[in-house]
């Protein structure tokens, strides 16, 4: 098997690790369930690997945010760029739309996995890695090229944020 | 030059990882204790210097000093804290800080997925590849303390 790059292979083996889900578990909402946790485990360690790799600072809003997941996080993983749309007038919600989702590169849904929501890994990793960053942001897809939809679409809502505490038990 | 000892605490307080190399002079305390005596003190420090800075600041607390040693603070944007004692005649050392924060802890500890992030790190190839870089700097004394 001679794959074409090392991104093949990441999207191969997250195929198999999708397919052997869907066979363990008897409805997809427990795959995207296991997905988004997966992501969550995966998105809590991948921030440090990106902070020392960017040395990218820390974000004064939400929208320096964004600008960091599509350009600098997005390119350096996946080695694409989301477009970052529909900023809600708070200024507390964008939509991140993949031309190109590599993941999804081989794939295409049958039918009777309409609500699995294949690639809910990245929504984890996001969760994940934006809590690290005090930041707990609500991530899901809106849209998916998968499902029929023309673009890929990532619906990313800001929360709150995680104040840090001194620990319990301080003399 | 001389490098005492070197603390890491995650975003939670906890202490990870502690070395000394060249500390004369013990707490007379628990470990234990002095960790949160510690972590009390640079929590406080930090928002000590973010209250009282007069203009807004990029990377905050970096620094303290005394009479005889100097005590360096890191924070990544994710609460991880590197604090190194030396003395007084090191300089800025950010950027090796950094790097051991990048090349040492995220290579050998969250590249480890058997390795808690939140529990003090067990792993022995972690502590020798942190004494090994602490010796190997130009500021690092071999003279015993």
């Amino acid at each position: 098997l001679a794959l074409a790059s090392s991104s093949e292979l990441f999207t191969l083996t997250y195929g198999a690790l999708v397919t052997q889900l869907c066979k363990d578990y008897e409805n997809d909402e427990d795959v995207n369930k296991q997905l988004d946790k997966m992501g969550y485990n995966i998105g809590v360690r991948l921030i440090e690997d990106f902070l020392a790799r960017s040395n990218v600072g820390r974000c004064h809003d939400f929208r320096e945010t964004a600008d960091v997941i599509a350009k600098v996080a997005f390119k350096m993983y996946l080695g694409i760029t989301p477009s970052i749309t529909n900023w809600s007038p708070a200024g507390d919600e964008f939509s991140l739309i993949l031309e190109n989702n590599p993941l999804v590169d081989f794939v295409e849904l049958p039918d009777n996995h309409s609500s699995l929501i294949y690639s809910n890994l990245l929504c984890g990793v996001l969760r994940g890695a934006l809590e690290m960053v005090q930041m707990a942001v609500d991530v899901k897809f809106v849209q998916d090229t998968l499902k029929g939809d023309g673009v890929t679409e990532i619906r990313m809502k800001f929360v709150k944020r995680i104040e840090d505490n001194l620990p319990a038990g301080e003399e | 030059m001389t490098v005492h000892n070197l603390y890491l605490f995650d975003r939670n307080g906890v202490c990870l990882h502690y070395s000394e190399w060249h500390r004369k002079k013990q707490a007379g305390i628990s470990k234990e204790e002095e960790f949160k005596l510690m972590y009390g003190m640079l929590f406080s420090m930090r928002s000590f210097v973010g209250k009282m800075s007069p203009v807004d600041m990029k990377d905050g607390f970096l620094a303290f000093q005394t009479s005889k040693y100097k005590l360096h603070y890191y924070e990544t944007p994710s609460g991880l804290k590197v604090v190194m004692n030396t003395d007084l005649g090191v300089g800025n050392i950010r950027d090796v800080l950094h790097q051991i924060y990048s090349n040492i802890y995220v290579e050998f500890v969250v590249k480890n997925p058997l390795c808690s992030m939140s529990e003090p790190i067990q792993s022995e190839l972690f502590r020798t590849k942190l004494d090994g870089f602490i010796r190997g700097l130009p500021f690092f004394s071999a003279r015993a303390g």
